[in-house]
């Protein structure tokens, strides 16, 4: 008897295509898909952090300092920059240019290495102008690798003068050193300058001393002083809230523009449509008013959501509401495309289904709603861009955490118009099938 | 009066010819039986019809005029054999659905629904979702959701499958109505019974092609011609057989055929007599309409 049933069973999965695909391709899918994002595509390579980096200075020291970052194999420094949107001349980063460049989403943190900072560096006395870090707080993970990145490069980029001031504080309490313990001093300190020019790949000054020699380093580490600044709005504007808010919204929304776009084979299959092609609507006006239904649906689920993030975890919705509101029918309006089209790709509700799970998981993957793009290699972030729900979570990211002006929005509400007509225009042609034969 | 022709209309899907050349006229106040087995071409002819299906060839006029004038649809109401309602609706919510995507607005909408909740006999039931609905109800539904723009033709493609004899009959009746109001109807259907006791025409499609059409006596002058079916109940088996009658259960009941009831009765029962039997009961009758269908169509199946 259970031979039987098996046998019924295997023999329904045998000629169930759907349920093959949601058996085993979705799943393998949805793993690949998963190791890329998370996995650094599969090299365990994770991305590089963009560093912006402008020294007040122009001293030895911190020059001294951006070269060693610029040998962090996990950041990419960039001390040069256009002038302006319009004036593409590239020259050194101002921190008001840098503060400028982080708002608007170029990089995640921008080092900002102060004028009198040889002064202010290993003085032991927590006094002097500190490193300062300018972050974007919607990254949450890049300032703190960056923070860390640069305790280290500090203390191996300039060991000498960790040395000598420490040495000067041990005089000044101790009574000074002997002459022979001053000789020993400037015996070394030019040893441990070239070791450290050497560290970080640049030129080698003074004599070579000792190698791998990082006691003094460890000791001293956490010793600059790097202060953080979000240089964004008010802070309840700037959590993840909102970045989840989209996220998550626009995954549930394709799922939904799905689900109620299936509706057309449910009247294929029922009988409806046949009904309601033969009066007087034809199947632009039948796909019309699905879309503009399904749109309108989207656009009150993505707002329940954002209403809902705003009472209960305080997202400053009514200060974006213009933002909001452009992204919110725009992103209803491709999402009841997409919909469309991928119910009129399909023959039969199951295939809905398993398509739809193959398709809208991944793209949320791909495109954010999942997991932060900015937290993904950067090869990942460009495939993102090829999935129009990046560009709708980019949207939302501008106006949420950048605050955005409304013409700013035009490169995403450009991308999503277009996606939208597109997905509009294959529906369409892929629905001639249900017309007159 | 005509009020629908189709002429030569030929339809090809692919290899496959569904319409081979048919021709056929519906005439004002007419109920015409579309009938024909499986694959005949029926339902490709009704979807032409209702505009769902463009014809490689042929033409089909309503009142005279080309079916493709979207005017000209709007003299014609579609039943569809499946039960094409929303089933989360209620059955006035349907109503005023269907009613509104066929044009109507307003108090005319409101009117025409009310009427249709009557005719139906639903009216009591008008606020429940249609999912609730016995097979017999979405049927008179089914067909009042065709019929709301008060079209003067009806196509009515199997509007009593897989309902009870007495919502087959309720619908019969709600036909008869909207019949006496002079409307035209051409009905596709597989119970030959049904169509043999209602329509006053039958076309017969078979291959794609119109191979009888007429009254049931012509149809059955032109096919089975003088041609009768005699039941004989007798006082006991037939200890042979007797030429002519098949024995059916026990025997004491047989059924035959003959030609010429003037002439092959009166030898058959002089048979009956020489086989010793008595004829307690004797019917003679005119083939029905599924002897001429079978007669005309064969008896091997069409799937």
């Amino acid at each position: 008897m259970i031979g039987t049933l098996l046998r019924i069973h295997w023999t329904n999965l045998r000629r169930d295509r759907a349920a093959q695909l949601l058996t085993f391709v979705v799943p393998i899918a949805f793993f690949t898909v998963f190791a890329l994002v998370f996995g650094g595509q599969g090299r365990g390579v994770t991305g590089r952090v963009t560093v912006l980096v402008v020294d007040e200075g122009h001293t030895e020291t911190s020059a001294r300092i951006v070269r060693a970052l610029r040998g962090e194999k996990s950041l990419r420094v960039r001390t040069l920059a256009r002038v302006s949107d319009r004036d593409t001349t590239r020259v050194p980063i101002t921190r008001a240019r840098a503060e400028q460049l982080v708002r608007g989403g170029d990089a995640p943190v921008a080092i900002v290495l102060p004028a009198g900072l040889d002064t202010s560096l290993a003085r032991f006395d927590g006094g002097g102008v500190p490193i300062e870090l300018l972050s974007d707080p919607s990254d949450a993970v890049a300032p703190q690798v960056v923070a860390g990145l640069l305790q280290k490069v500090v203390m191996t980029a300039l060991p000498d003068l960790y040395m000598r001031r420490g040495v000067g504080q041990f005089e000044r309490y101790t009574g000074g050193l002997t002459p022979r313990q001053r000789q020993a001093v400037d015996l070394w300190l030019p040893r441990l300058r070239a070791q450290a020019a050497a560290d970080s790949g640049g030129p080698v000054a003074g004599a070579a001393g000792p190698a791998g020699d990082s006691t003094a380093s460890d000791a001293l580490s956490g010793m600059a002083r790097i202060k953080v600044t979000e240089v964004l709005g008010r802070k309840e504007d700037t959590s993840l809230v909102a970045f989840y808010a989209a996220g998550i919204a626009v995954m549930f929304l394709l799922f939904t523009a799905s689900a109620v776009a299936g509706t057309l084979l449910d009247e294929v299959e029922a009988g409806t449509l046949e009904r309601v092609l033969s009066s007087r609507v034809g199947m632009t006006g039948l796909l019309a008013g699905k879309w503009t239904y399904v749109t309108l649906l989207g656009m009150l689920q993505i707002t329940v959501m954002f209403v809902y993030a705003m009472l209960a975890f305080r997202l400053d919705l009514l200060r974006h509401l213009p933002g909001f509101a452009l992204m919110t029918v725009l992103t209803a309006g491709v999402a009841s495309a997409f919909g469309l089209l991928l119910a009129t790709l399909c023959r039969t509700r199951a295939q809905l289904g398993g398509i739809s799970m193959l398709v809208i998981l991944p793209i949320s993957a791909l495109g954010g709603s999942m997991f932060p793009r900015f937290l993904m290699s950067e090869a990942m972030q460009r495939m993102g861009l090829m999935t129009f729900n990046a560009w709708a979570l980019d949207g939302y990211v501008k106006v949420f955490w950048r605050n955005v002006p409304l013409p700013e929005l035009w490169p995403q509400a450009a991308v999503l118009a277009g996606f939208m007509v597109a997905f509009l225009a294959l529906a369409r042609l892929f629905a001639r099938r249900w017309e007159r034969a | 009066m005509t009020v629908l022709r189709v002429e030569h209309a030929k339809k090809s899907f692919g290899a496959t010819q569904a319409l081979a050349d048919v021709s056929l006229e519906l005439r004002e106040g007419e109920l015409l039986g579309l009938l024909g087995p499986n694959g005949a071409g029926k339902t490709t002819l009704v979807r032409a019809l209702a505009g769902r299906v463009r014809l490689d060839g042929g033409v089909i006029e309503l009142f005279g005029r080309r079916l493709a004038a979207a005017e000209t649809r709007e003299s014609l109401g579609v039943v569809p054999q499946e039960i094409a309602l929303y089933p989360l609706l209620t059955a006035r919510e349907n109503l005023e659905a269907f009613g509104s995507l066929q044009g109507l607005r307003g108090a005319a909408l409101r009117d025409r629904v009310a009427w249709a909740l009557d005719w139906t006999g639903l009216a009591e039931r008008s606020r429940e979702p249609v999912k609730r609905f016995s097979g017999g109800m979405k049927r008179r539904l089914n067909i009042a959701c065709g019929v709301l723009h008060e079209p003067r033709v009806i196509l009515l493609d199997e509007p009593t499958v897989g309902v009870d004899p007495q919502s087959r009959e309720r619908i019969s009746v709600m036909l008869d109505r909207l019949r006496a109001g002079g409307v035209s109807m051409l009905l596709t259907t597989h119970q030959l019974d049904e169509a043999e006791a209602r329509c006053e025409r039958i076309v017969i499609l078979d291959h794609g092609r119109v191979i009888a059409a007429g009254t049931l006596p012509e149809l059955v002058r032109a096919t089975v011609g003088a041609q009768r079916v005699v039941t004989l109940r007798l006082d006991r088996a037939p200890s042979a057989p007797v030429e002519g009658l098949a024995p059916e259960g026990d025997g004491t009941v047989c059924r035959g055929q003959v030609h010429d009831a003037d002439l092959d009765l009166a030898a058959l029962l002089r048979r009956v007599a020489a086989a010793g039997c008595a004829i307690r009961d004797l019917e003679v009758r005119q083939p029905s309409l599924q002897s001429v269908f079978l007669h005309l169509t064969g008896r091997e199946l069409r799937e």
